[in-house]
C-alpha cells in the first residue's frame, strides 16, 4: 500500500501518494494543466508555487515540478507574475550605471529586507545581485544571477516592486556582449569561412564515394 | 531511499573509482556498433512501428503513436470555420516559441517583415530551454567545418542530407558569434578563448557551453530580444490546422486559444513551423527529457496539408536520463557530465564502455548492460547503471561540479543526493526527434511558402544526432527560415484562403478505411488521472 499524504490544492483537500511532486499531485488530483507547467525539469520557471505547512507561519516557495508534497501542505500556484520588462536596443545600450537608473530605477528603492533571497527556489542570493546591479557591477551581477529561471517569485515578495529577473537578464546581456573578453579565434574563423577558406575541403569530402567517407570516419583521429 | 542492492553496488563503484578514472575504455568498431544497435536500440524494434496508409509518406513506417496522430481526425470541421474573418494578418507567421521560432522572428524582423509568433504555451517553453550541455562549432585552430561535417555525418549513419549538414557546419561559428553579440554568456577563459569540450562522437573539442544552462541562457536571451523588438507573441494559442490558398501555397493557420478554446484565423504570406519535438508522445513507453508541449504538432499540421516527412522512424534516446529518484525519472542528465570525465559503471563497478560513444550507441549499450548482461542496478521503479560523477572532481579538482554543472548538482541536491560525493543512476530517456518535415537548404518544404526550422525538421542530422548539434541547428535553421520566409513574403500575392486540404485528407482517411476517435494535433499529453 502506497503511503499517502493530505494536501490542499488551492485550498481543496486531496489525498495523494507521498512520493509525488506538487505538479504530480495536481495531475493525480485530476487537473489537466495548461498554465503553470513548462519544462517539468526546473529550467523554465513556469511552475512557481507558494505553500504553507499547516501550523507553521512561514510562507514557502518552490517550483512545483521540483518539490515533493508534504503532509498538510497548502498549495497555491503562481502561473503568471506581471514582471516589468523594459524595452531597449542591445546595440545602443552600454554597460554603464546610468542604464539601470534609466530602465529599472526602482532597484535603488531596495530596502534590504532580503525577502527575494529567502524565496528564491534556485537558492540564489537575489538581494546581492541587485546590489551589484545598483553599483553597475554587471559581471558580478551576471555571475550571481546566472541560474535564475525567471519564475518571478522574488518579485512577488518585493516591497519595492523590483523585477529582479529582468534586471539580471539585462546585466547578463551587457556582460556577455560588452564586458566579457572577445573571442579572437571565433572572429577569425567566421572571417575565414566568409573568405571561402573551407569550401574546397568540405566539397571534396562531400563528393567522395560513401565507402571512402565511411573509412575516413572510422579511422579519424580523435583529440585527447 | 537507496535499497540494499543499490548501496552494495555503490560501494563497488567507490572502490573501483580511482582505477576506473584513469582507464581509457576501448571504442567500439563499426561492426560492433552495428550489431549492438540492431539488437538493442529502440529504433530497431519492429513491433513498435506502423506503416502509414495515407498521406505523402504512404507506405513508410513511423512509430505507432505518431502514425495514430498523423492519420487522426482534424480538430475542426472546415465547414464551420469562417476564413473571411481574419484576426491576425502578417507577413510571416511563426508557429512555435522555442529557439528556432525566436531566431526566425528576429531575422524576419531584421528583414523588415511583419512577423508574429504563436505558441501554445509561453515563449521559451521549449526543449531549447532545457538543453544543458552545449552547442557545437568548429572555431578552434585544430578544427574545421570539414571535420565537424565528418563527425556529424558519420554519427548520423551517413544519412544526413548533405546540403543541410553543409549549412549547419559552415554557419556554426557565425551562429555562436551572433548569439554572443546578442549577449549570450559563453564559458570563456580570461583571454576570451571559448572553453570547449568533447561530446559523444566528436573528434575535436568543439562543445561551447554556458555552464549546464546552455539552452536556457540562449533561450532567455532570444526571448528578451524578441520582446525588445516588440514582435507580437500570441501565447497560450495553438495552431491546429494550416491554411493554404487556392493555389496550394501556405497562407496561415487556424488557431485555438488553449484556455477559452476560441478559434482565431491568422493569415500570412509565409508560414514557419517551429514546433519542436515529440518526447511527450512517450514512444515505446519511455520517459522523456522533453518539455510539456513536445507532441509533434508541426509534423501533424504539415502532413495533413501534404508536406513530406523524412526519417520520422528515427528517435534519439538520450543515454543518461535520471533513473533515480523517481521524482525526476527520465529527466536529462547532460552529456557534459561525461565530457567532464564521469564514466558509465555497471552494478559490479566495471566501466563497461567508452563514455563518449555517440548517443544511439551509448543508449543501446546501457540497455544491453541492463538486460541481457544482467549488470544493471535495480531501483524501486526500474533499472539503471551508474554515472560516476565524483570522478569529475577526482580528475579536474574540487569545485568543478559546482562551476561547470550547477543545474545537475541542484537537481539531485533537492533529493538529498550530492553528486560530488555519490554517483547517480541513469537509463536512456526519449530525447530528440531525429526525423521531421523534409526541407531544402532554403528551409522550405514541398508546399510553397511553408518553411520549417528546428527539431521539426528531418534530415539535418541523419539517423542520429550528436550532442550540441541541436542548439546549433535551431539557430542556423531558425535564422535561415526567418531570412528566407521574410524575403519570400515580399513577392507573395495570396489567393483565396481554403481548408480544402483538410477535407481531402478526411476523404483519403475514409477511403483507406481508417476509423478513429483520435484528434490531432495532440497539443498536450494527458497526465491528469481519471478515475
Amino acid at each position: 500500500m502506497e503511503k499517502m499524504v493530505h494536501v490542499f490544492l488551492m485550498g481543496k483537500q486531496y489525498e495523494v501518494p507521498a512520493n509525488l511532486t506538487i505538479m504530480g499531485a495536481l495531475e493525480y488530483a485530476g487537473y489537466q494543466l495548461v498554465r503553470g507547467c513548462g519544462c517539468r525539469n526546473g529550467f523554465c520557471g513556469a511552475c512557481a508555487t507558494i505553500y504553507r505547512i499547516k501550523g507553521e507561519r512561514e510562507l514557502k516557495a518552490c517550483l512545483a515540478c521540483q518539490t515533493k508534497v508534504e503532509e498538510n501542505m497548502y498549495v497555491a500556484t503562481l502561473p503568471y507574475f506581471p514582471l516589468v520588462k523594459e524595452v531597449y536596443d542591445i546595440e545602443k545600450v552600454r554597460p554603464t550605471e546610468q542604464i539601470m537608473m534609466q530602465l529599472y530605477p526602482e532597484i535603488y528603492s531596495c530596502i534590504g529586507c532580503n525577502a527575494c533571497t529567502k524565496v528564491c527556489p534556485q537558492g540564489l542570493d537575489v538581494m546581492q545581485y541587485i546590489a551589484y546591479a545598483q553599483r553597475g557591477e554587471y559581471e558580478k551581477c551576471a555571475e550571481e544571477s546566472f541560474d535564475c529561471v525567471m519564475c518571478g517569485l522574488c518579485s512577488s515578495r518585493c516591497p519595492a516592486g523590483i523585477s529582479h529577473p529582468q534586471v539580471a537578464l539585462l546585466a547578463r546581456r551587457l556582460n556577455g556582449k560588452y564586458l566579457a573578453p572577445k573571442s579572437e579565434h571565433l572572429e577569425n574563423r567566421v572571417q575565414e569561412i566568409k573568405d571561402g577558406k573551407f569550401v574546397d575541403l568540405i566539397q571534396a569530402l562531400m563528393q567522395k564515394p560513401i565507402d571512402e567517407i565511411k573509412e575516413l570516419y572510422n579511422t579519424r583521429e580523435i583529440e585527447k | 531511499m537507496y535499497t540494499n542492492e543499490m548501496l552494495e553496488s555503490m560501494k563497488k563503484v567507490e572502490a573501483a573509482r580511482s582505477a576506473n578514472a584513469v582507464l581509457e575504455p576501448r571504442r567500439m568498431t563499426a561492426e560492433e556498433k552495428e550489431t549492438l544497435l540492431a539488437t538493442y536500440h529502440p529504433d530497431y524494434k519492429q513491433g513498435e512501428f506502423a506503416v502509414l496508409q495515407i498521406g505523402a509518406n504512404k507506405g513508410e513506417k513511423v512509430p505507432t503513436e505518431l502514425a495514430e496522430l498523423l492519420q487522426a481526425n482534424s480538430r475542426i470541421n472546415p465547414a464551420e470555420i469562417d476564413l473571411s474573418k481574419v484576426d491576425y494578418d502578417v507577413d510571416v507567421l511563426i508557429i512555435g516559441g522555442g529557439g528556432a521560432g525566436a531566431s526566425a522572428a528576429i531575422e524576419a524582423d531584421n528583414n523588415g517583415a511583419k512577423a508574429m509568433i504563436v505558441t501554445k504555451l509561453r515563449i521559451g517553453d521549449a526543449n531549447t530551454m532545457m538543453a544543458e550541455g552545449g552547442i557545437q562549432a568548429a572555431d578552434k585552430e585544430n578544427d574545421s567545418p570539414a571535420i565537424h561535417y565528418l563527425d556529424a555525418f558519420g554519427g548520423g549513419h551517413f544519412a544526413a542530407k548533405p546540403e543541410l549538414l553543409y549549412k549547419l557546419v559552415t554557419e556554426a561559428p557565425e551562429a555562436i558569434q551572433w548569439l554572443n553579440n546578442l549577449g549570450v554568456e559563453f564559458d570563456k577563459d580570461e583571454n576570451g578563448v571559448m572553453i570547449t569540450t568533447h561530446g559523444g562522437g566528436t573528434s575535436r573539442k568543439r562543445m561551447h557551453a554556458a555552464k549546464d544552462y546552455s539552452g536556457a541562457e540562449i533561450m532567455r536571451t532570444l526571448r528578451d530580444e524578441v520582446l525588445n523588438r516588440q514582435i507580437p507573441v500570441v501565447d497560450f494559442t495553438a495552431a491546429i490546422e494550416l491554411i493554404l490558398d487556392e493555389n496550394g501555397k501556405a497562407a496561415g493557420a487556424v488557431l485555438m486559444n488553449m484556455e477559452t478554446h476560441e478559434i482565431l484565423i491568422a493569415r500570412a504570406k509565409t508560414v514557419i513551423i517551429a514546433t519542436g519535438g515529440a518526447g511527450r508522445l512517450h514512444y515505446q513507453g519511455f520517459p522523456t527529457s522533453n518539455h510539456y508541449g513536445a507532441t509533434a504538432d508541426g509534423l501533424v499540421l504539415g502532413y495533413r496539408a501534404g508536406a513530406k516527412l523524412l526519417y520520422a522512424d528515427t528517435l534519439q534516446y538520450h543515454p543518461t536520463g535520471a533513473a533515480y529518484p523517481e521524482q525526476i525519472f527520465g529527466a536529462l542528465v547532460t552529456e557534459k557530465v561525461r565530457s567532464l570525465g564521469a564514466k558509465l559503471i555497471n552494478v559490479n563497478g566495471e566501466a563497461f564502455m567508452h563514455p563518449l560513444e555517440t548517443r544511439d550507441v551509448s543508449a543501446a549499450s546501457i540497455i544491453r548492460e541492463c538486460s541481457d548482461r544482467g549488470n544493471g542496478v535495480h531501483t524501486p521503479d526500474g533499472i539503471g547503471v551508474w554515472l560516476d560523477t565524483p570522478m569529475i572532481e577526482l580528475k579536474n579538482g574540487e569545485g568543478t561540479i559546482e562551476k561547470r554543472i550547477p543545474a545537475m548538482m541542484r537537481m539531485f541536491g533537492k533529493y538529498g543526493i550530492d553528486i560530488r560525493k555519490e554517483p547517480i543512476l541513469v537509463y536512456p530517456t526519449l530525447h530528440y526527434q531525429n526525423g521531421g518535415l523534409d526541407i531544402t537548404a532554403d528551409g522550405m518544404t514541398n508546399i510553397e511558402n511553408l518553411y520549417v526550422a528546428g527539431e521539426a525538421v528531418g534530415g539535418i542530422h541523419g539517423r542520429n544526432r550528436l550532442m550540441g548539434n541541436s542548439l546549433l541547428d535551431i539557430i542556423v535553421f531558425g535564422r535561415n527560415a526567418g531570412k528566407n520566409a521574410s524575403s519570400k513574403s515580399k513577392d507573395v500575392t495570396l489567393g483565396a484562403l481554403t481548408l480544402e486540404h483538410v477535407n481531402k485528407f478526411a476523404k483519403e482517411q475514409a477511403e483507406a478505411g481508417i476509423k478513429t476517435d483520435v484528434v490531432s494535433p495532440k497539443l498536450l499529453p494527458n497526465y491528469a488521472r481519471r478515475k
